[in-house]
Formats: structure tokens, C-alpha cells, sequence
């Protein structure tokens, strides 16, 4: 154990200590001598210094410099970016998960936990090597298909990419160590060494996310570049630190968790329909509801992290948000809200039917309708398109471009309403599955009922106005001003709810919860949550890159490829479609290995022997 | 196995859902701008002024912010010359235009020169525009399209264009793909009939079609208020029994749409 350690600390060391100290420089120093300059950079300490940056401008391209290979460069780099994404963020993720799990086995010293986190962990592992396979595919067709971009983007991170390399490698130990020192560390003090392993490799993946991350937003919002030549003039935490790079680290953060838990879902659905045994559906019964739980916790503060990233790429270029959101590329908004109202609808669905696990869920099934209610309303107003491409005639008929009734529900104000709305009831499902196991005993519980009650109505009655308000009798510096109360009262609503049900709690009497005893059908919701988030990160992850639109770096760097247009949305359709089948092919052979790995043949002697007892 | 297919079949019928979904939405690409070199001594004014139009409505992305959706003001609704000539006798203004021409160059290079209220960045108590410089990437506008814009925007509420035409340049200049180069403007309305080719589909200057409706004798039939209307926004009122065909026609400039509305409303003799 003291040799790993060893052997780890010096490389941990140097790359933190490097990374802070601007060790590695962001340009090949003197890599031709043709462009160096002298600039001021100031450095992560904010004390200004004189540095030499040796850095050539962005170069300007033409469509013969990039290599023909007969198909489309871009449809390749597509498919293989994404299906690398959608694995990265499952191995990311599902150690941030299993670390928590484990850590309530190991304090309320229930050993179920602690296998349903090992197990999560195999389903994580198998997809670790599939990232690296991508990984690795992806950076050769990059530098095959685009190599003078890959070229001007060395140039940028310099010797970051390898910090990159080795925090990979770190990852790697981290990850097996944990995994296969499982059971040689879980007991007494031997699990919080286990336990600090599952943290050190949380930091480590958590780097290793935010680091690739400073590549795409970098890509579409350069910082620590000349915008006229793209010459590099600051160090690499400058570069790194764009108006995007904390925006979409927060939103990668939280999306990679509700995709991780979702996907995790799925395998426990797959294994409670194929369970045999009652304890086995009833293990993977609680399995897939850990999963929608953290799925859905992990979703809920989504959108105001999307809210936070939209609204700093509106400050950083009103015309790239305009694009993303009223643009050509809104129209995949629409697509979105299905999405989005599937993965709610689904995660909704699930826990209704979830109560019937409950002796106390029928307590508040007559409430689930009037939640439907709503969730379909806010889906309807949701996907509503503010116009469509009218005939002639059809516009004579209208009397304008728009409808005259649901014209207005096109707008943003009126999805703001929606979508808050419809997370604030997704939270009622929560907080009424959370409190059908549990009967209320504290004196104060009509109180407390009463206040949670009054939060609903003022939340929701806050939502409609400020969107009503706002959105339709004052101008657009106020519609956007609008979302924040709207998010405050959602977030209001959640918190209040964490925290009263929290009090009223305490020495409430636990009603039996018959694990295993759900529908198959209701399994079909942990099915439908992962292939809806998968097409929306799919979707999500496309639109952000489109409104560079003809850049590889925006304002920087031009694409003069064969594909530097914003495609057809069915084209967009059929390649999220067929990255999003071809996730799930691979994500079978996950579930696959991850079965097989706990399959034992019989030996052959086991096998013979009861024809032997029977002929005898 | 069962356990397995059911819940395949359902995953990929969702994801194929999804998909099929896109194809029920407007399906528009966004072409990357291309360039195409303009030779200027070719260019008249009405082309120079149609060659605004476009980089208005194209290139220069314009329209993506300054329309009736209120993300900065629509240069459209109003005429902008007058508004320039209030803006810098404003005591906000910042700027060293003395004339509506420079303003409005100004405002395109120079967007914080002056902020229209309301229309400010965030927190800047509308010191400082969201517009991006016009020249700069990403929009990377010429010279000569600059002053294109420049044009147009005077042209369209009537005003006089003071920009000076450049003919005698000899070099090229790099512009959008969309810019009308054509040399000769056409001189008489039978040139603009030509030109946008309407004898494909109407019956006039003894051509005949019956794909749209007979024009010979549109005189008796329309106004010429409703024969602009009708080149302008052609599926604004569609003929009876005939198909809403008709293209806009956007580089049409309006001495050719002039011309040809002139011409049509005196076609009062019907004809076979």
C-alpha cells in the first residue's frame, strides 16, 4: 500500500503544483520564431508580469486543407466526440454517486448499500474502457480530418495536454484500485481508506471533466488569444478561464450525475425483469429507484444551470444566443421539450406507480391526476412553436404570422411558466413518494403541513405572474430579469420542502415498503429516462457547438471545411438518432459483461451427477 | 430473453420517435457564408442598393437582432436617416458623425457611440452595446458592403442615398454570395420581365402560360398598389385556381419593381 503511495504522490504533486505555478507553458516556446512577442499576462495570483509568448496567429484556411477521405469528416468527429461524452460522463459520474452510497452503507452499517455501489461500479467500469477506446479515436481522427485546427489548438494549451494525460493515468489507478480493492477494504478503518480512494478519484475524474471542458468553450468563447490574429498572449489559466468554461463545468457536472444515474437505472430495470427470485426483484426493485432518485435530484437544478450558461453566452455574444434561441438552430428547442417533458413524464410516472410499494401511498394517489394535469399543460405549452412556415392563404386566414391565441404561448415567457411549473410539481411527486413510507407524528404536522402548502401556491402563484408579468407588459431587459424570480421560487419550493419534511420526520412511524412488489410496466419508465437523456445531450451538445456556425474558433479561426454549415434539423435528427442507437448497442454489451461477469458455469462433474443419483 | 427484446424494442422505437420528430419541423440549413469577388466599376446604384438588401438580410446578420422581437431596435419600422439626425443632436451621443451617412457607418463600427435606451449590455446603464463591430469577426464585413448597407438603409424610406457609388475602383472586393453582380440593370420593364422570368408562368408579351394567371389585361383586374403587393409578398392574395407558386423576389430593386408595376397596370386589353 506504501508504494503506491509513493508512487502516486510526486505525479499528484507535479501536477498540481505545475498546473498552479504555470509550469506548463500554453505555447511551444520559440516554435518557429517567427511571431514571438513580449505581452503582460497576469498570472493566477493576479500580480502582473512580463512573460514571453511565442505563438503564431490563427491560421486562415482554405478548403484544400483539409484531407478528403471520401465521407464526411465531420459526421465521423460527430459520432465519435459523442459517443466518448456519453461514456466519459457515465464513468465520471457513477463514482460520484457510488461514493455516497457508500458512505450511508458505512455509517448506517447496512451492507445493501454497500454491494448496490459495488455493483454500480462494475456497469461503471466496463464503460471506463469504452471512453478510453473512443477517447483515443476520437484525438487520431481529429488530428487526421482537422490537422492545422488541431494544430493552432496546441499551439493554445500547450503542454496542458498532457496534465490531461497524466490526470488519465491517475484516474485509471484510482478507478481499479477502488474497484478491485472493494472487498479488501470494507470494514472498520481499512473502509475509509476505500472511502478516500472513491474521493481522490472524484477529484481526479471531477479535473479531468473541467479540464476537457476548457477545450470547447475555449472553442467557442477564446480567451487569453489577440481576437484579431489569434496570436496566444496570456498563460494557460487565462485561456482556460473563458466567460463559458464555469458555466458548462456546473451544467456538465450536474447533467453527467442524472445521466449516470439514469443509465445505472436501466441496468437495474433490465435485471429486475429478469430476476427469478423474489429477493433478487426486490434488490433491483430498490436498485432502480436509488437510480431515478439520484436521476431526478441530479435533473431538477438542470435548468438553471442551462439558464446560467445561456445567459453568459447572451452577455458574451448576443448574436451567438440569439442564434442558439431564435435562430435557425431554435427550432431543435422544440425537440428539447419533448425531451425534457418524456424524461419528467417518465420520472413522474415512476414514482406514482413506485407507490404502490407502500402501504401509505394510497394515501395521495388522488393527487397524481391533477400533477398529470399539469405536466401535460406545461408539455402543450411547452412545444408550442411561436410560428411556423405559413401558405400564403393560411396567413391571409390568420390575419398575421402568428396565431392570435397561441401565438403568445410561443415565447419564452410562456415555457418559462411551463417548465417552472412543471418542476415544481415534479418535486411534489418527490416530496409525496418520500413521505408514503412515513407516518407523521410530530404535534406540529398540521403547521408544518400548512406552510409547505402555502410555499406550493405563492411559488407557483410567483412563477405565473413574474412570467405573465414580465414577459408580456415590459421589455426584453425585464423578460429575462423575470427567469430569476421564477428560478428563486422553483429552488424556494425545493429547498423549503428538503427542510420541513426534514423536521417532520423526526420519530414519524415507517410503514412497510414491499421492495419488488411494482409492475413490470413501471420498469419501462427507467428505460425510457436514459434514451430521453441520452438524444438530449446528444441534441444539447450539438446546438452548442453549432453556433460557432462557420468557426472552429469563434471569430478566430474560420472553417473553410466541406461541412461548415448548419446542417437540415432531420439531418441533425438522423445523426442523434443513430449515435443514440449506437450508444445503446454498446450499453447492452456493458449490461452483457457486467451479467456475465457474475455468471459461474457448473463443472461438468456438478452437472452429471443428478443423472447419476436419478439412475440410481 | 424476453426480458430482454421487450425493453430493446421499446428503447428503440422511442429513440426512432425522437428522430422522426425533427423531420416535422421547418428543415432550413445555415450556409456558411461564402465569398465571391464583385467587380465594382460594374455596379449601378440600384444593384449597390440591392446588394445591401442582402448583406442586411444575410451576411451581415442584421436581422437576427434588429427585428420586432426587441433585442435591439428595428431599423425597418422607422426611417433611419431622421432618426440619425436626432440622435446626434442627443446630448448622450458620443460619436464624431455630423451627417446621417457617418452616423450610421459609426453605428456599425462603432456601436457604443450611441446606445438606443434599453438596448444596452447588462449592467452597463446603456453605455455599451451588445453589437459587434460589423467589420470584425465574426461578421467581417467589407468596405464596400458597409457602404451597401449604408445605401440600403437610406434608399428604403426614400431618402436620398449620399454614398457614393464606387464604379472607378479597379480591384475586387470580396463580398457575400448572395450579392447580385450583374452588370446591366435592366433598362424597360420588358428587361425586368426577363430578367426574373414571369413569361415562365404568366401569359404576357405575347408569351403564353396558363401555370399563373394571364397578365395581359391585370390592369382591369388590380391596382398598383395591388400589383406591388403582389411581387413583393406573392402569397399574400393567391389567385383562384392557381397554385401558391410564385417566388419573392428579393434582389428586385425598386426601380425594376417600379418599372413592371407601371408597365402591368397599363395592360388593360385582356388577351387569350
Amino acid at each position: 500500500m506504501h508504494s503506491i503511495w509513493r508512487l502516486l504522490l510526486p505525479v499528484i504533486m507535479v501536477a498540481v503544483i505545475g498546473f498552479g505555478s504555470g509550469l506548463f507553458p500554453s505555447t511551444t516556446m520559440a516554435a518557429s520564431g517567427k511571431a514571438e512577442q513580449h505581452s503582460a499576462a497576469i498570472n493566477s495570483d493576479g500580480a502582473e508580469h512580463e512573460s514571453i509568448a511565442a505563438s503564431l496567429p490563427a491560421p486562415k484556411l482554405k478548403r484544400s486543407d483539409y484531407p478528403d477521405i471520401g465521407t464526411s469528416s465531420r459526421a465521423i468527429v460527430w459520432v465519435v466526440a459523442q459517443m466518448h461524452l456519453f461514456f466519459g460522463a457515465l464513468v465520471l459520474a457513477v463514482p460520484i454517486f457510488v461514493l455516497v452510497i457508500e458512505l450511508i452503507g458505512f455509517k448506517t452499517n447496512d451492507d445493501r448499500y454497500d454491494d448496490m455501489a459495488h455493483e454500480f461500479m462494475k456497469v461503471s467500469l466496463t464503460a471506463y474502457a469504452i471512453t478510453a477506446l473512443f477517447g483515443g479515436t476520437l484525438a487520431l481522427s481529429l488530428f487526421l480530418l482537422y490537422p492545422q485546427f488541431m494544430s493552432y489548438m496546441m499551439q493554445a494549451f500547450g503542454s496542458q495536454v498532457l496534465v490531461y494525460a497524466v490526470l488519465f493515468f491517475l484516474e485509471s489507478i484510482l478507478l481499479y484500485i477502488y474497484y478491485y480493492g472493494w472487498d479488501a477494504l470494507r470494514y472498520g478503518n481499512r473502509k475509509w481508506i476505500h472511502l478516500t480512494l472513491g474521493l481522490l478519484l472524484n477529484g481526479v475524474g471531477t479535473t479531468l471533466l473541467v479540464v476537457a471542458n476548457s477545450w470547447s468553450t475555449f472553442m467557442m468563447a477564446p480567451s487569453g488569444i489577440d481576437p484579431a490574429t489569434g496570436v496566444v498572449t496570456g498563460g494557460i489559466w487565462e485561456i482556460m478561464k473563458g466567460p463559458l468554461w464555469n458555466p458548462l463545468n456546473l451544467h456538465r457536472f450536474l447533467a453527467n450525475i442524472a445521466f449516470g444515474g439514469a443509465v445505472v437505472g436501466a441496468y437495474a430495470a433490465f435485471k429486475f425483469l429478469a430476476a427469478r427470485t423474489a429477493a433478487e426483484k426486490a434488490h433491483y426493485d430498490w436498485m432502480g429507484y436509488t437510480s431515478n432518485f439520484i436521476a431526478i435530484l441530479a435533473f431538477l437544478p438542470l435548468p438553471f444551470a442551462g439558464y446560467w450558461l445561456m445567459a453568459e453566452v447572451y452577455a458574451y455574444s448576443q448574436q451567438m444566443g440569439i442564434l442558439a434561441m431564435g435562430g435557425i438552430l431554435a427550432w431543435l428547442f422544440v425537440i428539447q421539450a419533448v425531451l425534457i417533458c418524456t424524461i419528467l413524464l417518465a420520472g413522474n410516472y415512476y414514482l406514482w406507480t413506485g407507490m404502490a410499494r407502500t402501504e401509505g401511498g394510497a394515501r395521495y394517489r388522488w393527487l397524481t391526476k391533477y400533477i398529470a394535469v399539469v405536466l401535460v399543460l406545461g408539455f402543450l405549452v411547452w412545444i408550442t412553436p411561436h410560428n411556423v412556415i405559413y401558405t400564403g392563404a393560411e396567413i391571409a386566414e390568420l390575419g398575421g404570422g402568428n396565431h392570435p391565441m397561441l401565438g403568445p404561448l410561443g415565447i419564452m415567457p410562456a415555457k418559462n411558466i411551463a417548465v417552472f411549473c412543471m418542476l415544481i410539481f415534479t418535486f411534489l411527486s418527490f416530496q409525496l413518494y418520500r413521505r408514503a413510507d412515513k407516518e407523521i407524528t410530530v404535534a406540529w404536522q398540521d403547521w408544518g403541513n400548512t406552510l409547505m402548502i402555502a410555499i406550493y401556491i405563492i411559488a407557483v402563484a410567483n412563477v405565473i405572474f413574474a412570467g405573465v408579468y414580465y414577459g408580456y407588459f415590459t421589455n426584453t431587459v425585464y423578460k429575462v430579469g423575470s427567469s430569476v424570480i421564477q428560478v428563486m421560487s422553483t429552488v424556494v419550493v425545493i429547498v423549503a420542502g428538503v427542510v420541513i419534511d426534514g423536521l417532520m420526520f423526526k420519530g414519524a412511524r415507517q410503514l412497510p415498503v414491499h421492495w419488488g412488489k411494482v409492475s413490470d410496466r413501471s420498469q419501462y419508465a427507467l428505460f425510457a429516462l436514459p434514451i430521453a437523456f441520452t438524444w438530449l445531450m446528444a441534441l444539447m451538445g450539438y446546438i452548442r457547438s453549432s453556433v460557432r456556425t462557420h468557426w472552429h474558433v469563434y471569430a478566430v479561426m474560420e472553417d473553410k471545411s466541406p461541412d461548415n454549415f448548419i446542417p437540415p434539423l432531420a439531418t441533425v435528427g438522423n445523426m442523434v438518432t443513430g449515435i443514440t442507437l449506437l450508444f445503446l448497442v454498446f450499453v447492452l454489451f456493458i449490461f452483457w459483461i457486467a451479467n456475465l461477469s457474475g455468471t459461474k458455469q457448473v463443472p461438468p462433474a456438478i452437472v452429471s451427477k443428478p443423472a447419476v443419483a436419478e439412475g440410481a | 430473453m424476453n426480458a430482454l427484446i421487450k425493453p430493446l424494442g421499446f428503447c428503440v422505437v422511442l429513440i426512432l420517435a425522437f428522430g422522426a420528430f425533427t423531420y416535422i419541423l421547418p428543415q432550413v440549413k445555415g450556409e456558411a457564408p461564402e465569398e465571391e469577388e464583385v467587380l465594382v466599376g460594374t455596379l449601378t446604384m440600384d444593384s449597390f442598393v440591392a446588394m445591401g438588401e442582402k448583406v442586411y438580410n444575410g451576411k451581415g446578420t442584421c436581422t437576427l437582432c434588429h427585428n420586432k422581437l426587441g433585442r435591439a431596435p428595428d431599423l425597418l419600422t422607422y426611417n433611419v436617416v431622421k432618426v440619425s439626425q436626432e440622435r446626434m443632436a442627443n446630448t448622450q451621443y458620443q460619436g464624431k458623425a455630423t451627417d446621417a451617412e457617418g452616423y450610421i457607418r459609426e453605428s456599425m463600427l462603432e456601436p457604443s457611440a450611441y446606445v438606443v435606451k434599453g438596448f444596452g449590455k447588462k449592467g452597463s446603464n446603456d453605455t455599451e452595446s451588445p453589437m459587434p463591430a460589423v467589420d470584425q469577426a465574426p461578421i467581417q464585413l467589407s468596405e464596400l458592403a458597409i457602404g451597401a448597407v449604408i445605401a440600403y438603409l437610406q434608399q428604403k424610406d426614400g431618402n436620398p442615398v449620399t454614398v457614393a457609388l464606387p464604379t472607378a475602383a479597379p480591384e475586387s472586393d470580396k463580398m457575400d454570395e448572395t450579392v447580385d453582380a450583374s452588370p446591366a440593370p435592366p433598362e424597360s420593364p420588358q428587361e425586368v420581365i426577363a430578367k426574373y422570368g414571369c413569361t415562365a408562368c404568366h401569359s404576357i408579351l405575347e408569351t403564353q402560360s396558363v401555370i399563373g394567371p394571364n397578365l395581359n389585361g391585370v390592369g382591369k383586374r388590380l391596382n398598383i398598389d395591388e400589383i406591388r403587393t403582389s411581387i413583393i409578398d406573392p402569397k399574400a392574395v393567391i389567385a383562384d385556381g392557381f397554385p401558391p407558386i410564385m417566388p419573392n423576389f428579393p434582389a428586385m430593386t425598386v426601380a425594376e419593381l417600379e418599372m413592371v408595376a407601371q408597365f402591368l397596370v397599363k395592360q388593360i386589353e385582356a388577351q387569350p
